[in-house]
């Protein structure tokens, strides 16, 4: 059952803009598109890092490789859950040598991309790894931090931020709950 | 022969005497005297200085007898001994048991039947009846001395534990038998067909992967015994029968007249293969195993038509360490002095399928028979070996509640209906409101 | 994510959860065609191989796969432990448990043990065959093997053929078949039939030739020849001839069908060498999906709880 959010911090056209400026910012730093592969990290990095592919291609004409990945087994949180749902990584592209620019949608605690990092590893030595998420929450325990945002979006940790994308939920928009007891976020 | 209490006389007052040998079911009292009954009658007097004990709502009987006891002494003191196997007995209602000689070393020889007979005239508390091995420690390969063991008080022979093997064994063992009058205890397993065998086979065998011990092995020997006997006109007693099919054979003996007896016991009755289950509960690992529910009911139908002579206990002490094996590793047997009467009071009797005068006959009555014990009846100058039974004591079979010194029961945990409260063996108090009598 | 805490019976899992166990796998299998073909998921975790009985075979399946998902594993061998006839289950369980191990993997020559070590302790428990009981884990990689050559199990005949009386992996095979909506038929003389195959949920075929051309899968068992006395057929020769696979049998078989053999194969006697180097003979898939299979199997049995 869905709670009604207690905020929406970025509508369908904030997204779509956050999505330009993060691809503007990739090819920026990159200079251009050769040389990268998009990772995003199972369900909604990976929805993500397809729409980021999709700007690029829009706005530079050029593919860029996207892969997905699954960091179920690199959890350090097993003890405490246990993905029901193990999604299969699919990196249809060599890691070795290349800018890996992985893509999350919350950025929150950073333990997640703590484990894509070390999971990337597995599959390569990548020439360099960036991170692009939609929203960075803060209350990291990591120290870790992202390449390109989509929005700052100061939170309690009590709150639940949650991003909504249209190739998994039909529409776009990143939405605060205030109630973090009914699945809690561990990022 | 138990130990003496010194009581003089002993009245058991206004219970209801259960004799079917002499068509008795009457209320009445009865005075024991000087190891006999003195008196049966109404409002009988208690002389000086008798026990009074009152028996309203009880049952008074013969006293039970288990022709089918393992009392581990020698050689496995740690499991059993003849006294705590007899505290046990006594504790079950019975005032007689017969102990099988698969003891370590093998009761064979007469010495050996006179260590049991003497031991139990000093340290048992109810009569211990031993049986001497058929073969020459049970191998099946030579005949025993049974004459001598005859001589020093072996009631009959078994290579119980085992089958004897070969066929010509059993026919010399049962023609030289005769020469003593001797029973001949038929424990029936081809071992050519059962092989490594722990349960029935069928369901139970292939759900839970355990090597199968088939009806067959045991019928087969079942067969041939009877034809044996018949050809050597031995007394023949067919030890724990467990199928549908042992029974079959017995009735079709007897009804061409064959002097055989056969026992069944209460873990063959009440229980089948279907209570193994996925904890491999390995005091519910037999020898003959548990078959399927149509021969309990087979078994019982024969108890009810007379095929079946008596119940007997198979009282099959283990050490807990060795129950606690792997199934197939773990030794056979459950423990069943104690047990014996609670059960069938409660799944006979109380559901009507049987009356008590049955349960004397099958547990007092044929016991001797089957053996030739000598006749014990609830008359005046009979021998006072006498069972009281309150057929509303309930009990909760527990390892506390034993007085054996093993516990691998297979019901453990039941609730049953029914037990002895008074034993008197050859007129002494061994039991009273069924806890054991000390000395 | 399972409902039970041990693998000893393939119907302690639930048809959903032998999917679920499937599902990982597939994960898993993908680990295993990495150059780095390690994750930390059981980091820290401690896996012991309780071998009371030989088995090179499923003991290293089971060791790389706990490797590979970085649990300390540790073997313990018939010989090498103090377990031998005589020593009383319960004094190993309590042995083991004492050393505090998240999971122990049980094999054992007898039916049942490791459901009585389970009882006596609180790892969790995976039955790596007992006697001649059951092999789960066996059955899931082969439901693994068989879901990757057809794409489905639902509607599969699968026959498996020879000494299904003493097979542990028929045990486990038969009933997981079931599960997943495939037939399974036996083929054998009945000197190696269990006294109730359907108790198991197996038809019975009469003659292997006859049950061929139904099959989608024939499952070959390998024959037990140490036994002399008391041997169940009268010569390797007369097995072969009648319930052995050949090219002429595979020939009688749907084009589709595939040859599967839970190992180690007796060339020449159930399976003959060509039939077992052809490409309908998957028995290296199989050999394949037991590490991902018993990592899935490891993965979900102890995730989902503290670390103690």
């Amino acid at each position: 059952m869905e709670s009604r959010p207690k905020a929406v911090v970025m509508d369908a056209e904030a997204v779509s803009r956050a999505i330009t400026r993060i691809a503007h910012e990739i090819l920026e730093a990159n200079k251009g598109a050769s040389g990268i592969g998009l990772v995003g990290i199972v369900t909604r990095g990976a929805a993500l890092a397809e729409m980021l592919a999709e700007r690029i291609r829009e706005i530079e004409g050029a593919e860029v490789p996207v892969g997905m990945l699954d960091i179920s087994f690199y959890r350090d949180d097993l003890a405490m859950r246990l993905n029901p749902e193990v999604h299969r990584t699919d990196i249809p592209f060599a890691i070795e040598g290349r800018t890996v620019v992985l893509v999350d949608d919350v950025l929150f605690t950073g333990r997640t991309i703590r484990a894509a990092m070390d999971a990337i590893m597995d599959y390569g030595r990548p020439c360099s790894i960036q991170l692009a998420v939609l929203v960075d929450r803060g209350h990291r325990e990591l120290p870790i931090r992202a390449d390109y945002v989509g929005k700052n979006v100061p939170s309690s940790s009590r709150e639940r931020v949650t991003a909504r994308l249209t190739p998994i939920d039909g529409r776009d928009a990143v939405e605060i709950f205030e109630d973090a007891t009914d699945r809690p976020e561990v990022c | 022969m138990p130990r003496p209490v010194p009581t003089d006389h002993i009245l058991l007052r206004g219970g209801r005497l259960i004799d079917p040998q002499i068509d008795l079911d009457t209320v009445a009292d009865v005075l024991v005297s000087h190891g006999e009954i003195a008196a049966i009658g109404e409002d009988l007097e208690a002389p000086k200085g008798a026990v009074v004990i009152e028996c309203a709502e009880k049952l008074v009987t013969p006293g039970l007898v288990d022709v089918h006891t393992h009392l581990r002494q020698p050689g496995r003191e740690d499991e059993e001994t003849i006294a705590s196997g007899t505290r046990a007995a006594v504790h079950g209602g019975f005032t007689a048991v017969c102990a099988m000689p698969n003891t370590d070393p093998i009761a064979d020889e007469g010495a050996a039947i006179r260590f049991i007979v003497e031991t139990a005239e000093q340290e048992a508390y109810c009569r211990v009846h031993p049986i001497g091995a058929i073969t020459a420690a049970q191998k099946g390969e030579a005949l025993a001395e049974i004459g001598d063991m005859c001589a020093a008080g072996a009631v009959a022979f078994s290579d119980d534990g085992r089958g004897v093997q070969r066929a010509g064994m059993m026919r010399l063992a049962m023609d030289y038998a005769r020469t003593f009058d001797a029973t001949i205890v038929a424990h029936c397993e081809d071992e050519s067909l059962v092989g490594r065998g722990v349960v029935n086979e069928g369901v139970v065998s292939t759900r839970l992967g355990l090597p199968g011990w088939p009806k067959a092995g045991e019928e087969t020997q079942v067969a041939r015994d009877l034809r044996i006997a018949e050809l050597t006109r031995c007394r023949l007693h067919l030890a724990h029968l467990s199928t549908a099919g042992s029974i079959a054979l017995v009735r079709e003996a007897k009804a061409a007249g064959l002097g055989v007896t056969c026992e069944v016991t209460p873990h063959h009755l009440f229980l089948h293969e279907d209570a193994i289950e996925a904890d491999y509960d390995t005091n519910l690992k037999m020898n003959p195993p548990l078959r399927t529910a149509d021969d309990c009911a087979a078994l019982r139908q024969g108890l009810l038509d007379g095929t079946v002579d008596c119940i007997a206990t198979d009282h099959a002490p283990h050490a807990r360490h060795e129950k606690a094996l792997e199934f197939e590793l773990a030794p056979f047997g459950t423990t069943g002095l104690e047990t014996a009467l609670p059960l069938v009071a409660t799944h006979m009797v109380a559901t009507g399928e049987a009356t008590w005068a049955q349960v004397v006959e099958w547990m007092a009555a044929g016991p001797r028979r089957s053996l030739s014990l000598p006749k014990v009846t609830l008359e005046p100058g009979g021998m006072a070996d006498i069972t009281v039974i309150d057929p509303e004591a309930q009990v909760v079979v527990s390892e506390d509640w034993f007085e054996s010194r093993s516990a691998n029961s297979a019901f453990l945990g039941d609730k049953l209906l029914g037990k002895a409260s008074e034993v008197l063996v050859g007129g002494r108090l061994v039991l009273r409101n069924g806890k054991v009598v000390d000395q | 994510m399972l409902q039970t805490r041990h693998i000893i019976d393939i119907q302690d899992l639930t048809a959903d959860e032998v999917a679920l166990v499937l599902d990982t796998a597939e994960s898993f299998k993908e680990v295993n065609e990495r150059r780095i073909k390690k994750l930390p998921t059981l980091r820290g975790r401690t896996v012991v191989n309780l071998f009371l009985e030989p088995s090179t075979r499923t003991r290293t399946s089971f060791e790389i796969a706990a490797k590979r998902l970085s649990a300390d594993g540790i073997n313990m061998t018939g010989s090498a432990s103090a377990t031998v006839k005589g020593e009383s289950l319960a004094d190993t369980a309590s042995t083991i448990a004492a050393m505090a191990c998240d999971l122990i993997v049980v094999r054992h020559k007898y039916a049942g043990a490791p459901r009585i070590l389970a009882e006596k302790m609180d790892s969790h428990v995976i039955n790596g065959g007992d006697g001649m009981h059951q092999h789960p884990t066996q059955a899931l990689l082969d439901l693994f093997t068989m879901r990757e050559a057809f794409g489905k199990l639902e509607g599969l005949t699968v026959g498996i053929v020879g000494d299904i009386c003493h097979s542990r992996v028929a045990g486990s095979l038969i009933p997981a078949l079931r599960m997943v909506g495939a037939t399974p038929v036996v083929v054998a003389p009945p000197t190696l039939l269990p006294a109730r195959p359907d108790v198991l949920g197996a038809e019975v075929a009469s003659t292997l030739d006859e049950a061929l051309p139904d099959l989608d899968v024939a499952y070959m068992l390998r024959v037990q020849m140490e036994r002399a006395e008391g041997m169940p057929f009268p010569s390797v020769r007369e097995y072969a001839r009648f319930f052995g696979m050949n090219r002429a049998r595979l020939d009688t078989m749907k084009p589709h069908a595939k040859i599967m053999h839970p190992g180690p194969m007796n060339r020449g006697v159930e399976i003959s060498a060509d039939v077992a180097d052809s490409d309908r003979a998957i028995v290296l898939d199989q050999v394949n999906a037991g590490v991902a299979v018993r990592m899935a199997a490891m993965y979900l049995l102890l995730g989902g709880e503290a670390i103690a």
